[in-house]
């Protein structure tokens, strides 16, 4: 669940990010705190607390005192645009990278992922 | 953060052996420390002076501001569960956890109770009767329960299964979350507890190699493998702490952190890069063997 070399605080961050993303925490409601994430995760919460306050600074997160953390209005779409944006190079380069290796290029590689499309819409 | 526990130019000599050897570093408060090392390394001996269990040769231990030797104020601040604590010849469980209560001020009796269901520990029997397991179980529950300002656990798991392993990780997580203190964890299980930690000490020879965030330490070192020519070309020059071949491919660990143009250049020669553990790089780094550079 953990990947390691990357810094645990960040994944932190991510995870309630693509809760947000997904849907499962929506705008306006209460994020999990630190001493949840941490005993979730199984992680020290000075880690969780890193990575809370990382998307408190985002913009993504809002403290509302003696409360806790809520999602920021807007913050679904926000975190979605950004996403759309590193999509190249987060996945498409890995995939490049192994299509060169194969002897595939670029037509051969939209024609696959426009089969694997149609299958799915099938199903 | 204020320090707790101040230690410097610690040296303890055993006539002919050095154990610590010139040691200086800071606890700060509200953090959890792994103690790492290797056997012999020094972090008993360490740990045993810092709660004044035993005399240093030369050099100062502070704990609280003030000298630990025979000083109730800080004392009973501090906690240190030795993994081979000795027990009076007929002392139970419950007498034991009866003393540590009278001990430790912060002592939560509710919590100690909530643990020996925990690791299922039966309260009656002489402890010396205990098994290897049990008896870490008595000390692991001393140590959680006593909510002491700076807690020490020596090797905490000797013995114990993996579920009491993970029930005292998850235990003391949580309760560190509601009352945090300072904790040392000194373990050989490194990858078991790498998460829970935010600083680690490692320990060489009785001297300190390391005192880093844990965090920092995951982008410490690297694995590159590939084309043995090409990892060459690549780690000439870089500080290389072990080294492995199979046939035409070399996997080498590399000390340093990855840059941009790094990544690129190593994609670029078809080398794969992956992450080193914290496990991996203690071991990397106290191991024997000789350290050498690519070019070497």
């Amino acid at each position: 669940m953990i990947d390691e070399g990357k810094s645990l605080f960040l994944q932190i961050a991510e995870r309630v990010e693509d809760s947000i993303v997904d849907g499962s925490l929506t705008e306006e409601s209460q994020a999990p705190s630190t001493n949840e994430l941490a005993a979730f995760y199984r992680i020290n919460p000075a880690t969780a607390l890193k990575g809370i306050n990382l998307l408190v600074d985002k913009g993504v997160l809002y403290k509302q005192r003696g409360v806790g953390m809520f999602v920021t209005s807007g913050a679904r779409a926000a975190l979605l645009a950004e996403r759309r944006a590193a999509f190249a190079d987060t996945y498409l380069e890995p995939l490049m990278a192994e299509a060169r290796k194969l002897g595939l290029n670029a037509e051969d590689l939209a024609a696959l992922i426009g089969e694997r499309f149609n299958e799915r819409i099938k199903q | 953060m204020t320090s707790v526990i101040e230690v410097s130019h610690l040296t303890k000599r055993f006539r002919d052996t050095v154990a610590l050897d010139d040691v200086t570093f800071a606890l700060e408060g509200d953090t959890i420390y792994g103690l790492l090392g290797r056997n012999g390394a020094g972090k008993t001996t360490l740990m045993s002076i810092v709660t004044a269990q035993s005399f240093a040769t030369t050099g100062k231990v502070s704990v609280f501001g003030e000298a630990p030797y025979e000083n109730a104020r800080v004392l009973n601040r501090v906690c240190f569960v030795r993994d081979d604590q000795a027990y009076p010849s007929s002392a139970t469980a419950l007498h034991a956890f009866r003393i540590a209560r009278l001990c430790f001020p912060n002592w939560d009796q509710a919590l100690a109770d909530r643990l020996v269901t925990d690791f299922r520990l039966p309260l009656k029997t002489n402890i010396k009767k205990l098994s290897r397991g049990q008896r870490s179980a008595v000390g692991a529950i001393i140590g959680v329960a006593s909510r002491a300002e700076v807690t020490f656990f020596d090797e905490p798991y000797l013995g114990l299964d993996a579920v009491a392993r993970q029930a005292f990780y998850d235990r003391l997580l949580e309760d560190y979350a509601e009352h945090p203190r300072t904790i040392v964890l000194s373990s050989h299980l490194i990858d078991e507890v790498a998460n829970i930690l935010e600083r680690v000490i490692v320990l060489d020879n009785g001297r300190v190699i390391m005192n880093d965030a844990a965090d920092d330490l995951r982008n410490r070192a690297v694995v590159i493998t590939g084309d043995s020519a090409a990892v060459a070309a690549f780690t000439a020059g870089r500080e290389v702490i072990h080294r492995q071949n199979l046939g035409n491919v070399t996997a080498v660990t590399v000390l340093g952190g990855m840059s941009p143009q790094d990544r690129a250049a190593l994609a670029a020669n078809n080398l794969e890069v992956s992450p080193v553990t914290l496990q991996q790089l203690v071991v990397r780094t106290t191991q024997d063997a000789p350290r050498s550079t690519a070019a070497a």
